[in-house]
């Protein structure tokens, strides 16, 4: 976990300070609405349908187990118990008072945490894996990586004004779990024949109402480049970005328009003159950063244990289905990450209560070195279990309501806040989250189905990844009533793919018959052990047109 | 207000406040620049921020400075015309367009321009501290702005993470150099 020193400290301690007197003006009538925008936009605050919305960093997903009872208290002070784990990895609060927000700020900077950038058209939170560190198919710990990342970012001088929002998710694995491709820039890490580490840069992807996949600027930049060559392609995003319409602001429109290439030859001139400057990285510094990542003191977990893990598995059909949709191998044999469901029915995708962070803070202690990673798919993760400690961890988690088997099946849905609390939303997608959750609840038939992304947006913005779910649901408005587009066949890993939409849109209370009638073409026309996704590729969108339209 | 308004129409001829002007940390004296955003006919006052091309077409009035609109391109070519000057102005048509960033920090960096860079247009007091950091020492800020919250703002922080005009060592740099 990285750790401040006194100058991050420092520099989250001034921007409070700074915040607060914005704020103070703001509210004295000094600082008009307008201006105001961006200043708390910078500090995560949203003015909502509701009332105003926080956002928190969590940055690269890495959360301690102080931190997160300071959230615990921070929710119950400050907002109604509970608070919003969201798909960029961020902690969401949905009722804070906005005179209240200095105030949590300055609380949030007691546990090295802040809202820095997590709203706003600047370089936003860095996203990645999470399972950085402990994934077996892991070529290098990402998290560094990121913090580097983080501390270049905040606080830019020249980049605080962009055109538009700008994400960057980083993977250094061989399975990318953190969608680099559909950011404005993702990054691979990884390793060429001589050992030596390089990094991939992509440019231009995004989701929003012009879904786009990224390109390859760069292939093999060595690392020592890594932040002079983001400068490089912020500095023309900044400069040439279009400034004339937000909704063709982000880098993917610069980078359609201008052509790879050419976007390309932009960022390498500007790059040309950055190179072997001041933020070129060395090897002491990147040394110093990992340094923040040690490895935890894991004890030796005796071969017989995992003997045992296997037994317990073979005779408890429900801890199989646990361990086999909710438990990671580790790249330590031994040793496994867990991943605690945050989708109920009772409640919204991604929302936690305070009691239950002060008790998802006590199993970090007490199963996994007092950390926990937030994941894009808006669940927790205890990162390193050891397996004859896992039984005992699932009961508690049983207890907690946090043990629904079912991550990455249908039941694991992203969510975006949509119409219940969102200003921008054309249609609810919580309820629509709740009424598939209860439609298929029967985990025999959700294990029979194997994994299976459904996202749902309240609107073209997409926050609920709809394009990239392998069924995708959309919240569209026909005059003032609120419809569902339905899509299939999207993709975030590694073989990114935008899904297709089925056809005209679905009133709200049709929705889980057509997802049904869907899942009904895929079971019927599957393969053995064919995923959804697979039997889509191969079959193409006509039978589950058909299916669903049928008269 | 607009995104992106490459020519702010509505008053062409802006005179900035005597007192509205921050120079190297402190409220400036005087300030006599007005600034003209005719691209078409020089102002009557004098002396005068007038567009790039314009200036380029007067430069034997050397009451005249050139204003850098937000979306102009700094080349070594440009940069070579604007060096020897003693003033440059570069705009900001609205506070939430940032170019003018990387084109102070260009300017100052790349091509070693030591006259006066300074800011005009939709300057707001929460803007000044990363202004400094991109190579501006003059802001002139808009009439509503007040300047006693320019000075208190001006350095806000005593922390930064990356180089920028004034610090040449990133801190991850500065740090090894402490640890030493
Ligand atoms: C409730 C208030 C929210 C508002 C007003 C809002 C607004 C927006 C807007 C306008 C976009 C589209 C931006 C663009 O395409 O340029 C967007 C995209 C996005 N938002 Fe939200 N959002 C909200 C909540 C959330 C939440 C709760 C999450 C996470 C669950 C989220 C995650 C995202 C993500 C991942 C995108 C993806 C699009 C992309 O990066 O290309 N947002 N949001
Ligand atoms: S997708 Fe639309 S409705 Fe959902 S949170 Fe984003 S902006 Fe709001």
């Amino acid at each position: 976990m990285y750790r401040y020193d006194i100058h991050d400290q420092t520099l989250v301690d001034e921007r409070v300070a700074q915040f607060r007197d914005q704020m103070d003006r703001y509210l004295a009538g000094r600082l008009g609405e307008e201006e105001f925008r961006p200043l708390r936009l910078q500090n995560g605050l949203y003015i909502q349908r509701h009332a105003p919305m926080l956002r928190i960093a969590i940055p690269y997903g890495m959360l301690a187990s102080y931190q997160l009872r300071a959230l615990a208290d921070i929710t119950r002070r400050y907002d109604r118990g509970y608070g919003h784990f969201t798909t960029r990895q961020n902690l969401q609060l949905n009722w804070p008072a906005q005179e209240d927000v200095p105030d949590i700020l300055a609380e949030l900077a007691k546990v090295q945490m802040h809202a820095i950038q997590t709203s706003g058209n600047c370089i936003r939170n860095t996203t990645s894996d999470q399972f950085a560190g402990i994934a077996n198919d892991e070529v290098e710990d990402p998290r560094p990586w990121c913090e580097l990342i983080r501390q270049w970012s905040t606080l830019h001088p020249e980049f605080a004004y962009l055109p538009r929002k700008f994400k960057i998710a980083v993977t250094g694995a061989a399975k990318d779990r953190a969608a680099i491709q559909v950011h404005d820039i993702g990054l691979r890490l990884w390793r060429n024949e001589e050992g030596e580490l390089r990094v991939k840069v992509l440019a231009g992807g995004g989701l929003g109402r012009t879904p786009m996949i990224a390109e390859v600027v760069r292939e093999d930049l060595p690392w020592q480049h890594l932040l002079t060559y983001l400068e490089a392609c912020v500095r023309v995003y900044n400069q040439f970005g279009r400034r004339d319409n937000k909704f063709k602001a982000r880098i993917k429109i610069l980078v359609k328009a201008l052509g790879i290439e050419e976007y390309r030859r932009r960022v390498d001139e500007e790059w040309a003159h950055l190179k072997d400057g001041p933020q070129t990285l060395n090897q002491a510094a990147i040394d110093v950063a990992k340094g923040h990542f040690p490895e935890p003191e894991r004890r030796p977990v005796a071969e017989s244990a995992v003997v045992n893990f296997e037994r317990l598995r073979s005779e408890n059909r429900s801890f199989a289905r646990f361990v086999t949709n909710n438990v990671t191998d580790h790249k330590v044999a031994g040793y496994k990450a867990v991943t605690l469901s945050l989708k109920r029915r009772e409640h919204a995708p991604g929302d936690v209560t305070a009691d239950q962070m002060d008790a998802v803070a006590d199993l970090a202690d007490r199963y996994s070195f007092s950390e926990m990673r937030v994941t894009h798919e808006q669940n927790l993760v205890l990162s390193d279990v050891p397996v004859d400690e896992i039984e005992a961890l699932w009961n508690e988690l049983e207890a907690l309501g946090m043990a629904n088997p079912t991550v990455g099946t249908l039941n694991d849905i992203i969510c975006c806040p949509g119409g219940d609390y969102c200003s921008l939303a054309n249609a609810v997608s919580i309820p629509i989250a709740q009424a598939l959750q209860e439609r298929f609840e029967d985990l025999d038939f959700l294990y029979d189905l194997g994994p299976l992304d459904l996202n749902i947006s309240g609107c073209m913005n997409a926050c609920g990844h709809h394009h990239v779910g392998h069924i995708g649901i959309l919240g569209v408005d026909k005059k003032g009533e609120e419809f569902y587009q339905i899509s299939i066949g999207g993709n975030s890993t590694d073989d990114v793919s935008l899904g297709k939409i089925l056809g005209p849109s679905f009133f709200r209370q049709d929705v889980p018959e057509v997802v049904e009638k869907v899942l009904q073409v895929y079971v019927a026309e599957r393969h053995e052990d064919e995923h959804f996704l697979d039997t889509y590729r191969r079959i193409g969108l006509k039978p589950f047109k058909e299916r669903v339209y049928a008269k | 207000m607009p995104n992106n308004v490459d020519t702010p129409t509505e008053e062409a001829l802006v005179p900035v406040h005597v007192d509205h002007l921050l120079l190297d940390g402190e409220l400036a004296a005087e300030n006599a620049w007005c600034v003209s955003y005719d691209a078409v006919n020089l102002p009557e006052q004098r002396p005068a921020f007038v567009p790039l091309a314009l200036w380029q077409a007067n430069k034997q009035d050397d009451e005249l400075a050139p204003l850098l609109l937000s979306d102009t391109e700094l080349n070594a070519e440009l940069a070579a015309e604007l060096n020897p000057l003693s003033v440059v102005a570069i705009d900001f048509p609205s506070f939430t367009d940032g170019r003018g960033y990387s084109i102070a920090r260009l300017l100052r960096e790349r091509f070693e321009y030591a006259g006066e860079v300074r800011a005009v247009g939709d300057v707001l007091v929460d803007q000044l501290d990363y202004m400094r950091r991109c190579g501006f020492n003059a802001m002139a800020l808009r009439d509503d702005q007040h300047p006693e919250d320019a000075l208190r703002l001006l350095n806000s922080f005593s922390v930064r993470y990356q180089t920028d005009v004034e610090e040449r060592q990133a801190l991850f740099e500065r740090r090894l150099a402490t640890s030493e």
